[in-house]
């Protein structure tokens, strides 16, 4: 027996709209499909005109996008000798032989060591933090809490001229340490606000029960509510590495030969004549699927991730 | 048995004392996990800010450290405010803005509205278009650059293979008069969806039993939008609203890597206008004063905003 509701959209409608959204669908994600099919394309199939949506796919892109390469003359290309690897014959055809790494690995994995340094800090200061605001009396909560957060309404440009001049009398410029503080400090106020939500739906009671079980406050939190707030700490840390991940004004401002990362440097990549597309999207797309992987893990906790935990659902 | 154990642990330690300690812990712990934080953003972020306030009344240049530094006064923020091309890129900026917030709300609502008929596999859908919103502005934008390549590039393909037109007659980042609707095309595709998320827990959170009592009324269904859903959606599309402003005043890894400000500075907007002056003609005084011009604008423009949001929620 199914009972009639006035509010259920009929069958004509839902049609109607999944028709609709999933063409929304289908041209939105067709750029990113895009990326990853031209990382996959030869420099001329990538330039063709029109467009080409079935080609001979090829790892040149992810070749081209890890080493160097120079073109040499017909002797020259003789007094090296038989291409010996497989990356080696890819790049012959052409003419080309690799001459040493890119540093796309070394920004890579700046972005990594950046991302998961300030994730960590960013998830410890801000558990405490958040802890102490949603169950302690702290004077002046609210303000405080209202501070973390207007933070984040500073355009980073505004603060890059002080913090330049800091990082570099604190000799932090161009450093992993200094990027790993200044982005824990750009996610500060997510994870604080974040984490605050989760911690102030686990009941009060379990701790309480705890305390008169005598556990210490420190013990309760630890053994208690960090448990419990497990998943609101794994979402938060997946926002914050992505947010760190894909920070761009900052790095490309603060750092340079040292500590840059992937995202300054994705742009630069260029190939022996002009810009070598698919060696920028082999680099955009090892950069973004990991990401792509998060956000589909992190679905459930999308909304309440971008919005600082104002919307819950 | 019970009793005798209570007895037992409060005969064990003086009440007094006990309750002392306890509070006492509860205050240091509370103070030791906040301290960390509020002292690393204070170092971050407050210290900078006012070491900001102080440069924009010099005219203090980084690129020249042993020039003497003299206090001008309030002759930075005169010059900004009489500067025209300022106002030009403030201009560029509010349109973007204004732009880019109608498109997305427009857009965003339709998605969330025909999401929110529940045909099977949305959630599937709605992952999907969620993607994009999560990438990196900047390595996503450098690739548009690429699908608005005249001739070669897939966007200016599909625009001819719809329209007609020859695909190589016109450059989107390349044309003066093309080039603002490049940034925001671009942005609206990215952050369509954040509007979007955020309608459909508005959508979500209103009750079906006010739908079935305009029902027994004999509402109207447009009279339901209106007087239902509209109201209802409205303080989380205001919400949405303030995080895409803020967000897009600040824009800048996008559209530095989709046209660095060009042509000319027709889409340079605030913050990219801010960098050249600051990290490329090193006017390091005059940029803070700029800095601190935008930051108050901001702050100032969010204060009003959220004061309206909240009328609007206590309605």
């Amino acid at each position: 027996m199914s009972s009639y509701s006035v509010t259920e959209p009929s069958q004509r409608q839902k049609w109607f709209a999944g028709i609709l959204v999933v063409g929304y669908a289908l041209i939105t994600i067709l750029p990113l499909v895009w990326i990853i099919a031209t990382s996959f394309k030869s420099p001329s199939d990538a330039i063709a005109y029109p467009p080409k949506t079935f080609f001979e796919p090829t790892v040149e892109g992810y070749v081209n996008v890890f080493t160097t390469r120079t073109r040499l003359s017909e002797e020259q290309l003789q007094a090296v000798g038989e291409p010996q690897t497989w990356y080696d014959k890819l790049v012959r055809k052409d003419g080309l032989v690799i001459s040493g790494p890119s540093r796309f690995a070394e920004r890579f994995t700046n972005s990594v060591i950046i991302g998961f340094g300030s994730t960590v800090l960013c998830i410890v200061l801000g558990t405490a933090a958040a802890y102490a605001f949603s169950r302690f009396k702290v004077p002046l909560r609210d303000d405080l809490l209202f501070f973390i957060l207007s933070t984040r309404m500073m355009p980073p440009i505004a603060v890059a001229i002080p913090i330049f001049l800091m990082f570099r009398s604190l000799g932090l410029n161009d450093t992993h340490a200094g990027m790993i503080l200044l982005y824990t400090a750009v996610n500060l106020s997510l994870s604080v606000w974040l984490l605050k939500g989760f911690i102030d739906e686990i009941p009060v009671e379990y701790e309480e029960a705890a305390l008169i079980d005598g556990y210490t406050r420190f013990q309760a939190f630890y053994k208690v509510v960090l448990p419990q707030a497990a998943t609101g700490i794994a979402s938060t840390a997946i926002f914050c590495l992505i947010f760190a991940w894909n920070e761009y004004a900052f790095a490309v401002l603060l750092t340079s030969g040292n500590a840059q990362t992937a995202p300054p440097f994705i742009p630069t990549i260029i190939g022996v004549s002009g810009q070598d597309w698919p060696a920028v999207a082999a680099g955009a797309t090892l950069f973004l699927v990991p990401v792509m992987v998060f956000t589909i893990l992190l679905r459930k906790h999308l909304l309440r991730g971008i919005t600082f935990g104002a919307v819950r659902k | 048995m019970l009793k005798s154990t209570v007895d037992r642990v409060a005969g064990a330690t003086p009440h007094a004392i006990a309750k002392r300690v306890r509070r006492l812990s509860d205050r240091a712990l509370a103070w030791l996990f906040v301290a960390p934080s509020i002292v690393l953003l204070l170092a971050v972020n407050i210290f900078p800010l006012i070491w900001t306030v102080r440069l924009s009344f010099t005219n203090f240049r980084v690129n020249r450290p042993n020039a003497e530094v003299q206090f001008i006064g309030l002759k930075n923020y005169l010059s900004i405010l009489s500067d025209k091309d300022i106002w030009l890129t403030m201009q560029a900026t509010a349109h973007f803005l204004i732009w880019t917030i109608v498109l997305q709300v427009l857009i965003g609502f339709s998605l969330a509205y025909l999401i929110n008929k529940k045909f099977r596999g949305n959630d599937l859908w709605t992952t999907i278009i969620v993607l994009p919103m999560m990438l990196s502005p900047a390595v996503v934008g450098n690739f548009w650059t690429f699908l608005y390549q005249p001739q070669i590039g897939l966007f200016n393909y599909a625009v001819g293979f719809l329209t007609g037109a020859d695909p190589s007659s016109f450059s989107m980042i390349g044309d003066v008069s093309l080039a603002p609707w490049a940034i925001i095309i671009v942005d609206t595709w990215m952050w369509t969806p954040f509007v979007m998320l955020i309608c459909l827990a508005g959508l979500r959170s209103i009750p079906s039993s006010i739908y079935e009592a305009a029902e027994c009324d004999r509402a109207s269904k447009w009279r339901q939008f209106w007087t239902i859903t509209i109201p209802l959606v409205l303080p989380f599309l205001m919400l949405a609203v303030l995080f895409r402003g803020i967000e897009n005043f600040k824009m800048f890894d996008l559209v530095v890597q989709l046209t660095g400000g060009g042509p000319g500075s027709i889409t340079e907007l605030t913050s990219i206008n801010l960098k050249r002056e600051a990290f490329e003609k090193w006017r390091t005084g005059y940029a803070s004063a700029y800095a601190v011009i935008l930051f108050v604008t901001v702050f100032g423009l969010a204060s009003i905003y959220v004061k309206a949001l909240n009328k609007v929620k206590q309605r």
